[in-house]
């Protein structure tokens, strides 16, 4: 097994030069409550676009710390798919309401009835009516002016030069070139009716970051990021998961039985899981960081082809 | 070590933001790509994906091309250059590091500008085959420019001129020279080859004679907490919370100093003054929070305050002004519309800004200043700016937090220019402000239809300025009406010009600060200017504290015709004729006030030196001089 570099070496005791010395954790997690305030402050009617994801629930977390001992001004939105992890359902119904969260659920309901689906319509469809649309249709009934996501630049190669405040025109669309400067922490709220601005508080954090984040400050996540004996098939490339009866017979009955794990989620039939034994934080930082493969290698999407998240950010996905 | 020990560990890490700048050439992607690379922050995918490019659009022959490790859009990726910053993020064992790798081209000033806002160090790359260039100058200077404190001089491509010690040493002692003249305190210089990675994370066996430390061992190491300003409390509320009645917040992030609990503060502008009772500091309770805490806090007593506001120490206070010079880069395709006005966004508060002067242009390239009008994309220079309401702010190089700002398009709302705000208007700026060399000329010609003569013959009189100088309080004002009185009676053509009458009307947006008093008297002396010119007499009755500008109003109005009159008043006798004024500037709840927390210069060149309570006498002597000098009456 490859050992990663960082773990071959003996604690370094570095002594604080100061007492106004601030560790990395803290800086990101100061520099992010920053950007939310200020969103809440200039912005009239922000929300927040929850995942349920892990990213997700650091981003959330860092909103309670932001407004304590008030409550988060502004609601959350889940953008349901409808092929979401079922655990991940439960786990968002049970948590929105133990936090008493203003939450909105929001789905495309003409594609929900039309029945679109990855398996019947393949991936790309898909994401392009029940994600991606169903964004677009959520955040323009309700008049939102600014959304956070909990997208960071370190996942993908297109996101390295995303800005923290990245603007969307009235067709939210994000044009590369038309991008405003970004200095220092002074963000530029400003917008014309019907255009709005993606926000990205986590821009900063790296994978690592929001792993230590959770174990320290024991955020709950979805139990499908720990191993677990899970039912899995082989399709397109990656173990997905049995999660109920719509996926198609034929496939259903190849499953078996491994210890898997996810690394991200999203809808299941398109999302990979990974085989691991991790099922503690602390073992999956261990994994993560003897591992070879990124993370979005277990996102379906992303081999569709070559700068696809590139084009699906201009269409409006995040 | 186990996992555990990792993890506690990795957490207390600081983090180092830092700026590379060179251009594809220099070997920079190389050289970010290979730390990366070698931090092992390259996944399989990646590679796999790296080579496959390499090999069809890589610069790098049968070699990977690290630099494809970076370039991000495809767009770019095709033009075979970044154009924008780009954000990476990598840690080894002492330290997590952020990246801003910004692309070396001139066009991208902009870019370069961006990435440094947010950077503690800057890496600059050179090519030892060619030494300091012209871009390596720039590269510093806005590095510089943006109060990055430590730069280290990457001399790349060692392994091209066979490690030679005697290269690197030449291109060291061009950047030494070249480097002086700018406000760097620390300068390092390390040789090194990206490409087959000597003295980049490991120390190369190929250049004995170098005896520092590696690029990565040099980053691990530097020391830049310092760098903080935990000198001066700056608070600039972010965002009240009140979250029930009995719970009022005040939000933000400490942008300098330290706040405690138990401190006493005032608020700006209200200058109200309270105690903090408590600190949250992200949601948890502290005894302080120091930069860039975001935190929240309590007072004492139930004061207003809104966002914009400012928590300060009582005895350190930033600027509060509405006028004050900057530097500005300019950010936008757009050029400069010089008479527009724009959104100026300056820690939490958002108000109207203008330009009123450009000073210079700066050529980034030779530091060479040159008159300008407007400026361009990527064009940098000096200028003065006026805004709506009063910001707080100190001079850049002490605080970044409150001497950035930007100004937005109001049309637009794109962020169309960047800026840092110079130290406090010296006197000698102030002169180049107030003296504008044409504007003799233009009144002049303005004038140029009834001749000095024919003035004259109607007015009996030449004009000229009776202008008296003295504390709050002195008498002015008596001894100029009485003269008004006075050279009516006997047939002269008077204008009489107080503070009280300008301020309300022409200066009315004017405050008492020095920038704002400044332009207040300049209006006055161009309408002394205006008058004299026309044959008639103005008697102005204004404190104007110091010299320098009572010689500037001198030169608008013409030295030969500026009569300058001294109201010798003791301070006791004025605090007896004004006892309101000078309680209100003893209990600091009236700022900049001539004699109290402003200087007032004694003029050592007034014709006249006159006591107060002798009004009959003093005109006397002021009517005996207009005669004696043949200015009133005239025959």
């Amino acid at each position: 097994m490859l050992i990663h570099p960082l773990l071959k070496h003996e604690p370094n005791h570095k002594k604080t030069m100061n007492t106004y010395t601030i560790n990395n954790l803290r800086e990101l997690e100061a520099e992010s409550i920053h950007i939310i305030r200020e969103v809440a402050a200039e912005f009239e009617k922000p929300v927040m676009l929850y995942s349920i994801g892990k990213d997700s629930s650091v981003m959330v977390r860092l909103a309670e710390k932001a407004f304590y001992p008030g409550t988060v001004p502004f609601p959350l939105m889940h953008i349901d798919s409808k092929w979401k992890f079922r655990e991940m359902i439960e786990f968002r119904n049970n948590y929105a309401k133990e936090k008493n969260w203003d939450l909105i659920v929001h789905y495309n309901k003409k594609g929900f009835e039309a029945g679109i689906g990855p398996f019947t319509h393949g991936s790309k469809v898909h994401t392009d009516i029940m994600k991606t649309e169903a964004l677009l249709e959520g955040l323009s009934q309700h008049g939102f002016d600014a959304a956070f996501g909990g997208a960071r630049r370190d996942e993908e190669k297109s996101r390295a030069k995303e800005r923290i405040f990245s603007f969307r025109d009235r067709y939210h669309q994000w044009d590369p070139k038309n991008q405003r400067p970004e200095l220092w922490d002074i963000y530029n709220a400003r917008v014309h009716k019907g255009e709005s601005i993606r926000v990205f508080p986590l821009s900063n954090w790296t994978e690592l970051d929001i792993w230590q984040y959770i174990r320290l400050e024991r955020i709950p996540i979805v139990p499908l990021y720990f191993a677990k004996e899970r039912p899995v098939v082989e399709y397109n490339g990656a173990w997905v998961l049995v999660d109920d009866d719509r996926m198609p017979k034929e496939l259903a009955h190849q499953a078996v039985m491994k210890m898997v794990r996810f690394r991200t989620l999203g809808c299941y039939p398109l999302t990979g899981a990974i085989e691991s034994a991790a099922d503690t934080i602390e073992k999956i930082v261990e994994e993560m960081m003897t591992t070879t493969k990124s993370e979005r290698t277990t996102r379906v999407i992303d081999f569709d082809q070559e700068g696809s998240m590139e084009q699906k950010k201009k269409e409006g996905y995040f | 070590m186990d996992i555990n020990q990792f993890l506690d560990q990795d957490q207390q890490k600081d983090l180092l933001r830092l700026l590379t700048a060179g251009s594809v050439d220099d070997g920079k992607s190389t050289l970010i790509g290979r730390l990366l690379f070698d931090s092992k922050k390259v996944y399989e995918d990646h590679l796999v994906a790296l080579e496959r490019d390499s090999k069809r659009i890589g610069h790098a022959g049968e070699n990977i091309d690290y630099a494809l490790l970076l370039d991000g859009l495809k767009a770019e990726r095709e033009q075979g250059i970044t154009i924008d910053v780009a954000y990476r993020y990598f840690s080894t064992n002492k330290r997590k590091f952020i990246i801003a790798d910004t692309p070396g081209h001139e066009q991208y000033t902009r870019n370069m500008v961006t990435g440094a806002s947010t950077a503690n160090l800057a890496i600059i790359l050179v090519d030892a085959r060619k030494g300091i260039i012209t871009q390596t100058k720039r590269h510093t200077f806005l590095v510089s420019l943006l109060g990055i404190r430590h730069i280290v001089l990457a001399v790349n491509k060692m392994d091209l001129v066979d490690y030679d010690e005697n290269i690197f040493k030449s291109i060291c002692d061009d950047y030494r020279r070249f480097v002086t003249r700018l406000d760097i305190p620390d300068v390092q210089f390390i040789p090194l080859s990206a490409m087959q990675g000597d003295n980049v994370v490991d120390l190369s066996t190929r250049m004995h004679w170098y005896h520092g430390k590696s690029l990565l061992n040099f980053l691990e190491e530097v020391h830049v907490g310092s760098d903080r300003n935990f000198d001066d409390l700056r608070f600039p509320v972010q965002y009240v919370l009140r979250p029930s009645l009995n719970f009022r917040g005040f939000s933000g992030k400490v942008s300098s100093g330290i706040i405690r609990k138990g401190d006493e503060v005032v608020v700006l502008p209200s200058l109200k003054t309270s105690r903090i009772i408590s600190v949250l500091n992200a949601g948890e309770e502290t005894e302080y929070a120091f930069p860039p805490q975001s935190i929240t806090i309590q007072l004492e007593d139930e004061i207003d305050i809104s966002r914009g506001d400012m928590i300060v120490h009582p005895a350190n206070r930033p600027r509060t002004e509405r006028q004050f010079e900057a530097m500005l880069v300019w950010m936008n395709e757009k050029p400069m519309d010089p008479y527009a006005s724009f959104y100026i966004k300056h820690t939490t508060n958002t108000t109207r800004a203008r330009i009123d002067t450009i000073r210079y242009k700066l050529d980034v390239n030779t530091l060479e200043k040159s008159a300008a009008d407007k400026f361009e994309l990527n064009e940098i220079g000096r200028v003065v700016m006026t805004t709506n309401k009063p910001l707080y702010f100190d001079p850049y190089r002490k605080n970044h937090g409150t001497g950035s700002f930007v100004l937005i398009d109001t049309i637009t709302n794109d962020t169309i220019a960047v800026g840092m705000i110079i130290d406090k208007l010296s006197e000698s700026d102030l002169s180049s402000r107030i003296h504008i060399p044409d504007s003799k000329h233009k009144i002049d010609n303005g004038l140029s239809l009834i001749s000095q003569k024919e003035i004259e013959t109607k007015y009996r009189q030449q004009g000229s300025t009776i202008w008296i100088t003295g504390l709050h309080g002195s008498g002015k004002n008596v001894l100029a009406y009485n003269l008004e009185r006075r050279l009516f009676d006997l047939g002269a053509i008077v204008v009489l010009l107080d503070g009280s009458t300008i301020r309300s009307g022409l200066s009315r947006e004017l405050d008492y600060s020095p920038a704002d008093r400044a332009e207040h008297l300049r209006r006055v002396a161009h309408i002394c200017k205006i008058l004299n010119d026309q044959g008639i007499i103005t008697i102005c009755s204004f404190i104007s504290p110091k010299e320098s500008i009572r010689q500037q109003i001198a030169e608008i109005i013409g030295k030969d015709r500026f009569k300058l009159v001294y109201m010798d008043a003791s301070m006791e006798y004025c605090r007896k004729n004004k006892p309101e004024l000078y309680q209100l500037a003893d209990e600091q709840k009236l700022r900049f006030m001539p004699g109290i927390d402003e200087p007032f210069d004694v003029p050592q060149n007034a014709i006249m030196n006159l006591k107060p309570n002798e009004t009959e006498q003093n005109c006397n002597d002021i009517i005996d001089l207009l005669a004696r000098e043949k200015l009133f009456p005239l025959d």
